[in-house]
């Protein structure tokens, strides 16, 4: 393509927030269209993107390159490959679909809808950048319009949910600071992220700062940065409070984009550039995806406030994601050169990315309609609504089994990959985390009942059906979610090149010789 | 042939998705396309009946693997596999369904989500086809629980009810326990053979690659999914309950056809399970049949009863997989297919009719399915006491139906089993004494709600037969347990023999070095344990059909009498054995309870104290810093300080500054002597 499509992708909704924020306060349709406008530009720009997509190629395309700061050699480089694609459409989409969500934003729209933008823009900057500091600083970018959109337009613990999400984040961030310059500074000082897939891994292995070797110090702070974002457990307990006081289009963003960044980052840093680091660290991996699975499960069932429970429901979600990423190793010959088991792992685990995204956009998206119209989310509070509200119920319905992976619904593929990949080298811990599969069952088939069986609860008896914007919203979703659970071949298809050269890389770790 | 497979699987899959969308717009509410739809299906599988039996080969079979995806070195694949097992299942499948459509158009007629009704029964069609038609372990397993989703929102279909809301909770829980069973079970294997297909698992087992142990285990976890499928213990639980589901949904899917998948599945694995492992399968069974049947014995519901009962007769078909006689158990899958498909319609004809009754009546109170409700209805309901009756017949095994051609056969395979191996006797005993229990309450049902005088007069009168549409059914199903039916082209009535035993061929273990007797081998023993068998079976069917008659037709013996002196028995009977309330008690509440403090702990003390604690420390840490260390030390004594020190000495130097020119001159003079001094040194 002959124009500079990926920066075009995070500039146009900076565009937008520019225009944005020149317009008159008080021309809110034009405010929202101008969202929808530049938001839409960018989901045709990732649509084209995904078609252009050459599935078979290795390493990055629509590759862009020029210097930004020669002093410390720092470029603006950008580059799609098989990972960063699903994500992109992911973001893009949700983007889209989320100004629909929003539309009924009447405090400030004008703020909010360019902080959105300016959100957007930082998200799609971290999946696109090949430069560390570039990444670096997206990565900073998104924090803030993220921490206003909470704090601004957030439930009554608003204020505290959001410094308590940035904090929480901005420790992380500081952690991969000290990361990035430890790896700028050991391997022949570049930001290139390309360049140290190849270089870091050796430079690294020679380092040892006060008797702690190098891979694994800077393995942790990476690794701990991106825990937070995913986040993994013991460093959870900011995203039910976020999730919970944020407004609905924002929890789908969070839960939907954000969170991928972590195991993005994890895949995208971590694993091909500290190959050492993953196969010492994997076993760790795998057990924390474990106690995501298992933990996550348990609180969600415990919970009876329904935003918080599908919450705690993308904590366990995540940890199949881990679990999948543990697999990596299975491929090395020390565990029987499995390479079929890593691929399974791998895709499965990116697979899972994106289909938690679709997903759990749609259940964060109902949360918000059944709150906007009764005010609260009390589990036990509703009673007998499918009486009342059949076609919301049937969406529900949809949605609460595409989250305990029922099998023709995308979550089933991608969890079933997960769980056979890693099975050949943590028999026992896929055994135990098998038992999420029940939980899963276990918490969303409760709050179903619960809110939509039995008798018609009489104070909602006037409750109104979901109406046409929000069945529009879901569609695309709910398509999507069916389709991937019959088909997963073309998002496969994508990211399966990819998955195969991180697979190399970490199988070329020392350490996973027999 | 291969195409008739994916026209049967997808027909229904079609009709779902037209009726859930646009179901209610159509005329007559759409059940023409979700009937006509299961026709289709059933003259496909009709046909292909046809086409086996003009073959009439044993060893028949057709096979398509298609790549569900590809991972780079992994191709996924799964298929359509289609041999004469497959063809018979698919009739029953299409056959029951067929019935079931038809029934259900008068049954549901007055429901006001009548079309989603049929949407939902297109689905679960759908489904159990494809459990059948799959070649692969993880088709399987999609499909498996898919048949579980039409289980739970047809149990659940009455949803208003909270005791329906529960039973559908409650049978997709407890079936999911079985299932994570079976997928771990599932990876066990396709981790050492990188496959799903059952051809390469074969292939895999019979190669060696697994120790007896392994397979032992991986075969038990299959299994497992059986276990939750086929209401076998203690997984039974969810079956008796979702009988909370109209009863059309009952007779097709927790009688006929899904529940029979745990054991269709069991079939399938037969090579592959160890000696081990097949011991505890049989003891499952035979455990399953017996309990089931002696809670039956006790239950008032009428449907209850037909609920046990099945879970008693699942456990058989068990048992015989266990025992090795498993094309008897298959043998037994058909026909109880067909006769417990029609007494549950019966039970549902009656149901339905005590209904209206008491709808007239302006009775909401009673209960229609309670059978000491009922009474007398034989002269009332003449077709569906005579079908109901044949249907009985068949299931407490009497000559010259198919069900006692089918239980004998089990039950001889057993008897053969036990006296291989003698200290597993009580594998016959546990299935002939379940034999008696079923001729027993089975009995019972028929004399408390046929004979005997109704409980009220008022009902009574207002009892009338039921429609065509729910008759003819009926009937169909009840003349299919004619033995004839399954024993072309032999005509005694007292032998299996015939197109199906020569068809469904038993296939051989594969387990390397199995020392237990091979299917084939048990056959050969049958033959003598046949006599025996049929002695023994008729006898304790006569006993039980006996009992009933004295207890609840001639009442020579009371039954008050028996309750009092069986109190303990009758109370463990009557109340399940408690196996629910266990449950709840030491697993269910106590989890429950354990995710409310982990969620507790999260929220309340992980998050508030360790991880806020930071935030407090660090935040002391600043207090201190800035407060103590910044304001007080540094800025208030430091700096604060040299404003002191100077404001000090500005107001001792002050009162140097006196306006006194002497003062000054004197000042000047040791100002200059000091200077002198330094420059002097």
């Amino acid at each position: 393509m002959d124009f500079n499509i990926l920066s075009w992708l995070i500039w146009t909704p900076v565009l937008g927030a520019i225009l944005i924020v020149i317009l008159p306060k008080n021309r809110m349709h034009l405010i929202k269209w101008i969202a929808v406008f530049f938001t839409g530009i960018q989901l045709l720009l990732s649509i084209l993107l995904w078609f252009n997509f050459d599935n078979n190629i290795q390493g990055f395309q629509f590759m862009e390159k020029s210097p930004w700061i020669p002093a410390f050699n720092i470029t603006y480089m950008l580059g799609v490959d098989g990972l960063s694609l699903p994500m992109v459409g992911l973001t893009a989409l949700l983007s889209f679909l989320c100004v629909f969500v929003s539309w009924n934003i009447d405090k400030a729209p004008k703020g909010y809808f360019s902080l959105f933008l300016l959100l957007d823009a930082g998200m799609m900057g971290v999946f696109l950048s090949l430069d560390f500091f570039l990444f670096y600083i997206f990565w900073e970018v998104m924090l803030l319009p993220m921490y206003f959109l909470i704090g601004i337009w957030g439930g009554p613990n608003r204020e505290y949910a959001a410094i308590k999400f940035f904090l929480y984040t901005l420790f992380g961030s500081v952690l991969m600071l000290i990361a990035v310059l430890a790896l700028y500074f050991s391997s022949g000082r570049t930001f290139d992220m390309i360049e140290l897939m190849s270089t870091a891994p050796t430079a690294l292995s020679q380092i040892s700062w006060w008797g702690f070797s190098g891979v694994k110090v800077v393995w942790l702070l990476l690794f701990i940065g991106f825990a937070i974002k995913v986040p993994i457990f013991p460093f959870h307990t900011w995203l039910p409070l976020a999730h919970v006081e944020a407004p609905t289009a924002i929890s789908v963003i969070l839960a939907g984009v954000l969170l991928k960044m972590g195991t993005y980052g994890i895949l995208r840093i971590n694993f091909p550039m500290i190959p050492d680091g993953t196969v010492w660290f994997a076993g760790i991996l795998a057990f924390l995806a474990l106690i995501n699975i298992i933990w996550g499960g348990m609180c969600a069932l415990a919970q009876t406030d329904l935003k918080k429970m599908v919450a705690y429901s993308s904590i366990n979600h995540m940890g199949y994601v881990m679990l999948g990423m543990s697999a990596v190793v299975a491929a090395g010959s020390k565990y029987g050169s499995n390479i079929a088991a890593a691929e399974l792992g791998m895709n499965g685990a990116v697979l899972q990315m994106f289909n938690h995204g679709t997903i759990t956009a749609m259940l964060f998206i109902l949360v918000g309609v059944v709150y906007d119209r009764a005010h609260h989310r009390d589990i036990n509070g509703f009673g007998g609504l499918a009486s009342k509200t059949p076609i919301y119920a049937a969406i529900v319905a949809l949605a609460w089994f595409a989250g305990l992976g029922l099998p023709g619904l995308s979550g089933f593929i991608s969890e079933a990959m997960t769980f056979l990949g890693a099975f050949p080298v943590y028999r026992n811990i896929v055994i135990l985390s098998t038992i999420g599969i029940l939980l899963n069952a276990a918490y969303f088939l409760t709050s179903y009942q619960k809110i939509f069986l039995g008798k018609l609860n009489e104070k909602y008896k006037d409750l109104p059906e979901i109406n046409r914007r929000e069945i529009l919203i879901l569609v695309p979703l709910a398509i999507l979610v069916i389709f991937l659970g019959i088909y997963p071949t073309p998002l496969i298809d994508i990211m399966k090149t990819t998955m195969s050269e991180i697979i190399f890389r970490v199988e070329a770790s020392e350490l996973l010789v027999k | 042939m291969i195409n008739y497979g994916i026209a049967i699987l997808l027909l229904p899959l079609l009709s779902f998705i037209i009726m859930i969308f646009v179901g209610k717009k159509l005329p007559n509410r759409g059940d023409w396309l979700s009937i006509g739809s299961v026709a289709i299906t059933f003259c496909l599988s009709l046909s292909l009946f046809i086409m086996m039996l003009f073959k009439y080969d044993p060893y028949f079979k057709v096979e398509k693997i298609f790549t569900w995806f590809n991972l780079g070195t992994l191709d996924l694949k799964i298929g359509i596999l289609i041999d004469n097992i497959t063809i018979i299942m698919l009739l029953v499948v299409s056959l029951v369904s067929t019935l079931v459509h038809i029934y259900s158009t008068s049954y549901m007629k007055e429901d006001s989500r009548y079309s989603r009704y049929f949407a939902f029964l297109s689905l679960f069609t759908f489904s159990m086809n494809g459990i059948i038609l799959s070649n692969n372990l993880l088709g399987i397993y999609i499909f498996w629980e898919l048949v579980g989703l039409s289980s739970y929102l047809l149990i659940g279909f009455w949803f208003e009810k909270e005791s329906a809301a529960n039973a559908s909770k409650k049978a997709f829980l407890v079936n999911r326990v079985g299932d994570i069973g079976m997928f771990i079970g599932i990876m066990l294997f396709f981790s050492s053979i990188g496959s799903f297909l059952f051809k390469d698992l074969y292939l895999g087992v019979s190669q060696g690659m697994f120790t007896v142990d392994t397979l032992t285990i991986a075969g038990l976890c299959l299994f497992a999914g059986a276990v939750g499928k086929s209401a076998q213990f203690p997984l039974h639980i969810w079956l008796p309950d979702a009988m909370e589901g109209p009863t059309p949904v009952s007779a097709l899917i927790h009688a006929a056809t899904m529940v029979a998948a745990g054991v269709y599945l069991a079939f399938r694995l037969f090579p592959i399970f160890t000696p081990q492992a097949l011991t505890i399968i049989a003891y499952v069974g035979a455990i399953t049949a017996v309990f089931a049947a002696i809670i039956a014995i006790t239950q008032n519901d009428i449907k209850k009863v037909l609920a046990y009962s099945t879970v008693s007769q699942l456990g058989y078909m068990i048992l015989a997989v266990g025992v090795g006689a498993y094309t008897y158990g298959f043998f037994h899958l058909v026909t109880h297919a067909a006769f417990k498909a029609g007494l549950f319609l019966c039970s549902g004809s009656v149901i339905h009719a005590m209904h209206h009754a008491y709808h007239k009546l302006d009775d909401h109170k009673s209960d229609a399915q309670d059978m000491r409700n009922m009474g007398g209805l034989k002269d009332k309901m003449p077709v569906t006491f005579y079908s109901m009756l044949f249907c009985t017949i068949a299931l407490s095994g009497i000559p010259f139906t198919s069900g006692f051609l089918s239980k004998d056969a089990v039950l001889a395979g057993t008897l053969a089993f036990s006296s291989q191996y003698p200290n597993h006797f009580l594998l016959s005993l546990f299935g002939f004494s379940a034999a008696l229990f079923t001729a027993f309450y089975m009995f019972r049902l028929i004399f408390l709600t046929f004979y005997g005088k109704p409980n009220s007069k008022k009902v009574f009168d207002n009892i009338h037969e039921s429609p065509i549409q729910m008759t003819t059914p009926l009937i169909i199903l009840s003349s299919l347990s004619f033995f004839l039916f399954f024993t072309f082209p032999n005509f005694n009535p007292l032998s299996y023999d015939g197109w199906f035993m020569t068809l469904v061929k038993s296939k051989d273990s594969l387990v390397p070095g199995y020392l237990n007797p091979t299917a084939y081998q048990i056959k050969e023993e049958i033959g003598q344990a046949h006599n025996l068998a049929l002695f023994l079976s008729l006898s304790v069917a006569a006993l039980g059909i006996g009992f009933a008659f004295l207890i609840y037709y001639s009442k020579l013996i009371s039954a008050d009498s028996i309750y009092r002196r069986l109190k303990v028995l009758h109370n463990l009977s009557f109340n399940k054995f408690f196996i629910d309330e266990i449950l709840k008690k030491y697993l269910i509440d106590p989890f429950l309870k354990i995710s409310k403090y982990i969620a507790i702990f999260d929220w309340d003390v992980y998050d508030k104290y360790f991880i806020n604690g930071f935030g407090r420390i660090t935040e002391n840490f600043s207090k201190t810093v800035g407060n103590l260390w910044d304001y007080k030390f540094l800025d208030q004594k430091i700096i604060d300080g040299f404003g002191r020190i100077t404001k000090f000495s500005g107001s001792k130097l002050r009162l140097i500054q006196s306006g006194k020119i002497q003062n000054y001159l004197i000042l000047v003079l040791v100002g200059i002597i000091i200077l002198y001094v330094f420059q002097a040194i």
